[in-house]
């Protein structure tokens, strides 16, 4: 099949501001987005720019707005989009270095805000510490981040409010206050409780949808702020 | 611009991030340097398990693991290596678990275990529960947890920067001198940077990318491997490279060995579960390099599905509570890239190109050697799938790719802590980027447009010819051929020239490096494999199929000399384990 496919392109160094190219591109519909990027890259035009690794979704590399979606383009086959025409820009909300590349570094600044790491101080046994799978089970959803940044650039909610830690470190913190092993979950909770915290939230569940993990974010988002609530009271 | 630190790592995959927590917990002025960001590392694709023999749900020891890897590697390993594997995997996963990693866990809330290909009780007796695991997503939880002790340790990145050189002092890597630093390319503007160092580490990962098919992410490219071999260190058993055999089929995304761990089952186009007849004992759960062969036997004999090139991967039986709770993702990605139902149909799979069991020699603390005499190049130290120790041999046994990285990674970090105490920082000349600057020149500049290559196009003609002659099956005919064609694509790259001139994120020029670094990795393994005429564990000659004991029970070393590989050996340590027939 033909895919009419159009690139918000942007070269700092030629470009005022970001503009759209079309493209024809031979594909099958199980091709992936991916694979019509790389298409034009190898066929057209060299110097089209993206981010890829891993190519099956576990990286997180390639996130990018697909079709006014935030999806991960190595993950959405050309069948899931309907009839032949495809709309590819980077991230909303994050500044465009070139092409489909965005800065990434005020994003994993938030992340390193919310101490996302375990805290245990106490001398480690000589073996595992002992977790029941109940326990484990608690935390299991937010473990599954990788950190490509749709969710927080789909937020409408940090796109008003840059300062927003947005929904991603939200459910890095979440992975810690929830993991029985923890013990720095108050100190998260105090950071999470400032003004540019999880008060911003507003429901709008853009982050579920943009999420390629299938990470109840919304949901995390409202047990963190719940814990903040039952801690104050 | 000069940027000193006393230790430096390049790759953030396990290897690169357990050096560097090592490094920070011992107080040492090191920094990691990355092409991507490090959480994109390809430890992250990682699926079943770790290895390790904790005896949580049943009887285990780490003598049985070691045999079972040296026996997994046709005898090739160096069983001083594997006894460091095994021994020390105990602790490093236990030492994983304190540093928060959320493994599964058994109902009284201990690490859970399960089985994996090649992993057995009381040497080779039955399959044994051994691999630690977090659902199908452990290398995702390691490298997520390494990263996050990271940052609590507060260790210096350097993300997206490209190593494009290494630099040496006192003469090169081959000839006595001293790892001196690195040239980096920063891709966010283009510009080179010097980092000097008193150790350097390599973590760079491995090189699938030289095949068609292969589970391998697009920036695994041998680039510290082709930049060893390119200052006159060998490179070893670069013959010995390793098929998985469950890739989705055409795309080569890998489905983990841990759904035949849990109990699926591979089927021809009879239904039959043909393995009984290659492995009556470890059936499913043989080693890889076995079933890749077995695979490819049944299409071969026109037992393929509908007679093509593929088989199932059958998981139907296990259920849908174990298929959702342990194999989550690799059920997903059947879904997404194939648009099949595991719980209700079997999955189309073939073998995909998978690990390097060969790579840049060092010694059990990691340390850079360069001939059969186990010769240190002072300052410099590798680990992980760009490394050969070796532990892996002929033949890679599923999740000991993780057990290494973490073995071998913590070794390197401790080790190059210790090393850089009391040593002056080497004297770098002002022109160390100068040769590197030049050869990106020569990709930008190069000849006219009229006479230039493309190197998307090379890239594609190396990867047919090295996934049709250099793959499971070999012989003479096809080696030299694919020799001769690797060669033909090296004169060509000389002419390959880039289309983006921009300074900024310029991924084009970064991608036609990348394919000088496969061409090093794709000469090296082809005329190694040409060399070597004995089939053992990954490397199968129809020419000659029967292991060589007398004469090939030795380890290959490829020098860099005018006009290709120079071929050369070292021996295998053997301690506890004589080389017998692999049997399964």
């Amino acid at each position: 099949m033909q895919v009419d496919l159009r690139i918000l392109r942007y070269d700092p160094e030629r470009d005022s501001r970001p503009h759209w190219e079309r493209y024809t591109v031979e594909a099958e519909p199980t091709d992936r987005v991916l694979d019509l990027l790389h298409k034009v890259k190898y066929e057209q035009d060299g110097s089209l720019t993206f981010r890829r690794s891993c190519a099956h979704g576990i990286c997180g590399s390639d996130a990018m707005l697909i079709n006014g979606r935030n999806r991960l383009a190595c993950k959405v086959r050309l069948d899931q989009l309907g009839r032949g025409r495809v709309t590819v820009a980077p991230l909303p909300g994050l500044p465009v270095v070139k092409d489909l590349v965005v800065d990434m570094e005020g994003f994993f600044a938030k992340y390193r805000r919310v101490m996302p790491y375990l805290v245990a101080e106490g001398p480690a046994p000589a073996r595992e510490r002992r977790q029941s799978p109940a326990e484990r089970a608690r935390y299991d959803d937010t473990t599954k981040c990788i950190l490509c940044a749709a969710c927080t650039s789909s937020c409408p909610s940090f796109w008003a409010q840059p300062e927003y830690i947005g929904p991603a470190a939200i459910v890095n913190a979440h992975r810690f206050i929830f993991d029985s092993r923890d013990e720095a979950a108050e100190e998260r909770l105090e950071i999470l409780a400032e003004r540019d915290g999880v008060w911003h939230c507003r429901t709008i569940f853009n982050c579920v949808d943009a999420c390629p993990r299938g990470i109840k974010i919304t949901q995390a988002i409202l047990e963190v702020s719940g814990a903040i609530v039952e801690r104050r009271t | 611009m000069q940027i000193d630190h006393d230790a430096l790592i390049v790759g953030a995959g396990g290897a690169g991030l357990w050096a560097a927590l090592e490094l920070a917990r011992a107080g040492v002025d090191a920094a990691v340097l990355t092409k991507l960001y490090p959480t994109r590392s390809h430890t992250g694709a990682a699926q079943g398990g770790v290895c390790a023999a904790l005896g949580n749900l049943e009887e285990d020891h780490w003598e049985w693991h070691m045999f079972d890897t040296v026996k997994g590697g046709d005898y090739l390993v160096d069983q001083d290596a594997a006894e460091v594997l095994a021994r020390e995997a105990i602790e490093t996963v236990i030492e994983l678990e304190h540093m928060g990693l959320p493994f599964n866990r058994t109902p009284d809330g201990r690490i859970d275990q399960r089985r994996f290909g090649g992993h057995t009780r009381n040497f080779g007796e039955a399959p044994v529960r051994r691999s630690c695991y977090a659902a199908d997503r452990t290398g995702h939880m390691i490298l997520q947890t390494l990263y996050q002790q990271c940052i609590k340790l507060g260790v210096r990145f350097y993300d997206e920067y490209h190593v494009v050189d290494l630099l040496f002092e006192g003469g090169d890597g081959g000839d006595g001198g001293r790892a001196a630093g690195i040239v980096a390319y920063r891709i966010a503007d283009g510009e080179l940077h010097t980092f000097r160092a008193k150790a350097v580490m390599l973590a760079t990962g491995g090189f699938g990318r030289m095949y068609r098919v292969t589970s391998n992410a697009w920036s695994l490219t041998g680039d510290g491997v082709a930049l060893v071999y390119r200052h006159g260190i060998p490179v070893e058993d670069m013959e010995f490279y390793q098929f998985h055999p469950t890739g989705i089929y055409k795309l080569g995304i890998l489905l983990s060995e841990a759904a035949r761990g849990e109990g699926g089952v591979l089927l021809n186009d009879a239904g039959e579960r043909f393995m009984e007849r290659y492995a009556p004992t470890l059936k499913d759960l043989a080693p890889r390099d076995l079933v890749s062969r077995a695979i490819y036997q049944e299409i071969r004999a026109g037992r393929g599905i509908g007679g093509r090139d593929y088989v199932y991967l059958d998981v139907r039986h296990l259920g849908r509570e174990v298929i959702e709770a342990k194999l989550p993702d690799i059920t997903e990605f059947a879904r997404i890239y194939l648009g099949v139902e595991p719980l209700r149909e079997p999955v189309p799979i073939q073998p995909t190109a998978h690990y390097a069991m060969g790579g840049i020699p060092t010694d059990l603390d990691a340390r850079v050697v360069r001939d059969d005499q186990g010769t240190v190049v002072p300052g410099l130290y590798a680990a992980g799938e760009c490394a050969c120790v070796s532990v892996h041999g002929a033949n890679r046994l599923g999740t000991n790719s993780l057990v290494d990285l973490l073995v071998f990674g913590r070794r390197a970090g401790r080790r190059m802590a210790r090393d850089v105490r009391g040593v002056d920082l080497p004297d770098l000349p002002d022109d160390a980027a100068e040769p590197v600057r030049a050869e990106l020149a020569a990709l930008l500049d190069g000849p006219p447009a009229g006479a230039a290559e493309s190197a998307p196009a090379l890239r594609r003609e190396l990867a047919d010819v090295m996934m049709d002659n250099v793959g499971v099956f070999r012989d003479e005919a096809l080696l030299t051929a694919a020799v001769a064609k690797i060669r033909e694509l090296r004169e060509r790259y000389r002419c390959v020239r880039v289309s983006d001139r921009s300074k900024v994120f310029n991924t084009e020029l970064l991608e036609a490096r990348e394919l000088g670094y496969l061409l090093d990795c794709a000469e090296t393994t082809a005329v190694a494999a040409l060399t070597r005429t004995e089939s053992r564990g990954a490397h199968f000659r129809e020419d000659y199929p029967e292991r060589d004991d007398a004469r090939w029970l030795v380890h290959s070393l490829a020098y860099r000399g005018p006009g290709g590989p120079i071929m050369r050996t070292k021996p295998v340590t053997i301690t506890r384990f004589t080389p017998k027939p692999r049997t399964y």
